[in-house]
């Protein structure tokens, strides 16, 4: 995925070029002022982590907090933006309707080149890209498959499919890549089911999703996955339209193709956003959250060993903040002008909240740095971002998550990566943060 | 206490319901808050209202003293 499906939005056509910019942007050139564009000599973000701190966000981050929340950086076209680094400065911002997230408004700093192409072919974004009210029109067709109850009504499929999965890993015996034989076929078929993919078809599902998803294949090979599944879902939607089951795609086809108020693209498109915005997301911290744990034997202990739900709730909440997966800020751009904090943001300028740095603010989390499933006030975190936009998916990936280490760790106590720490492929380069595999024993 | 809701701005997160599930419900055709009870008498319903309304993310709740 993704890049896009997490900012820019424009999840489908231009998710190849996202790995492209982001290589541009901080794998080759160093964190800093490699790509001064004429008259912006501001620093390229995103940031590199310090080497040797795979879970920590980039070090500059707590000095810009305290000297300097308002900074000026450039992303990788040479878009100038505020970067806002604070916890409360960000809250303020991202629940405040003079801020947009139309990536197609000048001015926004995007991700990828992708949305260039994008804004050329004149197809519209899906609703992460859109404004209230029309935002919050297009999202309503789809909150009912993802409130609190609905989550906890999944429980014993989840479950399920868990356990499939763990008897899989059981079964071929160690050592077993977490993120592919766990990680990432577990969201897969949850969206899957929710959406409606006949069973038939999941194999093709899966294996178009991995493509997506996976770090080898080149930039027409994930092209061609995307149009793929684009065209799949659209031809899903048109069968759901024929032969209508309880499920997501036939219920939101029923109620709102005859009103007019999505058409069979647009049904399409946001069925792909369903389906990109909660994959890479969910399998990452899945993966980066158990390495975590093995990381922290005893906070490990006490997940396994956890009697009830509250704490493994808790512990998950803590993993969110902690990881912060997705680490390259959520984007805005001002539409008329703002005072944040005495800060003045004019009309057009864009911003970046940093979410990774505000759930690191000492001011709002003790010992910010340290992992401890036991903090409070662990909820408070922007990992599913803030206002309106926040995550779509937050109730169904608590309860994959709440659901998933427990499992993982009590089938196999003992678990363990299985390559040096050295050797751990971080993903550094994309915009949701994780291992491309972690291969571990038991 | 008295809680106040604001459902065309509600995003539908489940916020208010997973802190306060005796309070706060979602509606089950498009996840948008309803009230359970808007005046919870007891200190610890009361403390959970007050941080569901920090929680949402909408600004969709209103608690008043
Ligand atoms: C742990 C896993 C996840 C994380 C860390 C995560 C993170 C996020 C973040 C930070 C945003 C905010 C975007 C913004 O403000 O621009 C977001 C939005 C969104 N997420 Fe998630 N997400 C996760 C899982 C899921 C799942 C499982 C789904 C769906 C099945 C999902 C669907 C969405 C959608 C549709 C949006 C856009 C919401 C809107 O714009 O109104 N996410 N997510
Ligand atoms: S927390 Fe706010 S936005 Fe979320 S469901 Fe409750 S009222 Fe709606």
């Amino acid at each position: 995925m993704t890049d896009t499906a997490l900012s820019d939005s424009t999840h489908s056509t231009d998710s190849t070029d996202s790995t492209d910019s982001t290589d541009s942007t901080h794998g080759a050139h160093g964190p800093h002022g490699s790509r001064v564009t004429e008259g912006a000599p501001h620093p390229s973000y995103p940031f590199s982590r310090a080497a040797g701190c795979p879970f920590d966000p980039p070090p500059e981050f707590a000095g810009l907090r305290e000297r300097e929340p308002f900074s000026r950086v450039q992303v990788f076209d040479g878009t100038p933006a505020w970067l806002v680094t604070r916890y409360q400065d960000q809250r303020a911002i991202l629940a405040d309707d003079r801020f947009s997230a139309d990536a197609l408004r000048p001015g926004f700093p995007p991700q990828s080149p992708g949305l260039e192409a994008r804004r050329k072919s004149g197809k519209p974004l899906s609703f992460i890209a859109m404004d209230d009210p029309d935002h919050n029109r297009v999202r309503r067709m789809f909150t009912a498959y993802f409130s609190v109850r609905r989550a906890r009504a999944l429980v014993p499929r989840l479950s399920e499919i868990i356990d499939g999965l763990l008897d899989g890993m059981e079964a071929a015996g160690p050592p077993a890549d977490l993120v592919s034989s766990f990680a990432l076929p577990l969201p897969s078929l949850v969206i899957a089911e929710i959406l409606g993919v006949p069973r038939s078809d999941h194999h093709l599902f899966q294996s178009r999703t991995k493509v997506l998803v996976s770090r080898s294949a080149s930039g027409e090979k994930s092209l061609a996955a995307t149009n793929e599944l684009t065209d799949y879902l659209g031809g899903l939607v048109d069968e759901k339209v024929k032969n209508p089951q309880d499920d997501l795609i036939s219920n939101v086809a029923a109620a709102h193709l005859p009103t007019g108020e999505t058409t069979r693209e647009r049904l399409a498109q946001d069925a792909m956003l369903l389906l990109v915005a909660g994959h890479e997301t969910t399998t990452n911290m899945i993966a980066l959250g158990t390495l975590a744990l093995m990381r922290n034997p005893d906070q490990l202990a006490a997940v396994r060993d956890a009697e009830g739900p509250a704490q493994i709730a808790g512990a998950v909440e803590e993993l969110l903040r902690y990881l912060t997966i997705v680490h390259t800020g959520r984007r805005r751009v001002a539409i008329e002008d703002v005072e944040i904090s005495g800060h003045t943001i004019r009309a057009g300028e864009g911003v970046i909240l940093a979410n990774d740095s505000a759930n690191r603010d000492a001011t709002l989390f003790d010992d910010p740095d340290d992992l401890d499933i036991t903090r409070p006030n662990a909820r408070r975190h922007l990992a599913f971002g803030q206002g309106t936009h926040q995550c779509l998916g937050q109730n169904l990936a608590r309860q994959e998550l709440q659901l998933a280490y427990p499992a993982l760790l009590r089938r196999f106590p003992a678990l363990r990566p299985a390559i040096e720490e050295r050797d751990i492929p971080y993903k550094h380069d994309a915009v949701v943060y994780g291992v491309h595999e972690l291969p571990v024993a038991w | 206490m008295h809680i106040e809701i604001d459902q065309d701005r509600c995003c539908a997160s489940g916020q208010c319901v997973l802190t306060a599930d005796d309070i706060f419900d979602q509606r089950d055709e498009d996840g948008v808050v309803t009230l359970l009870d808007d005046a919870p008498g007891d200190a610890d319903a009361q403390a959970r209202a007050e941080e569901a309304a920090a929680l949402c993310p909408a600004g969709a709740i209103t608690v008043r003293a």
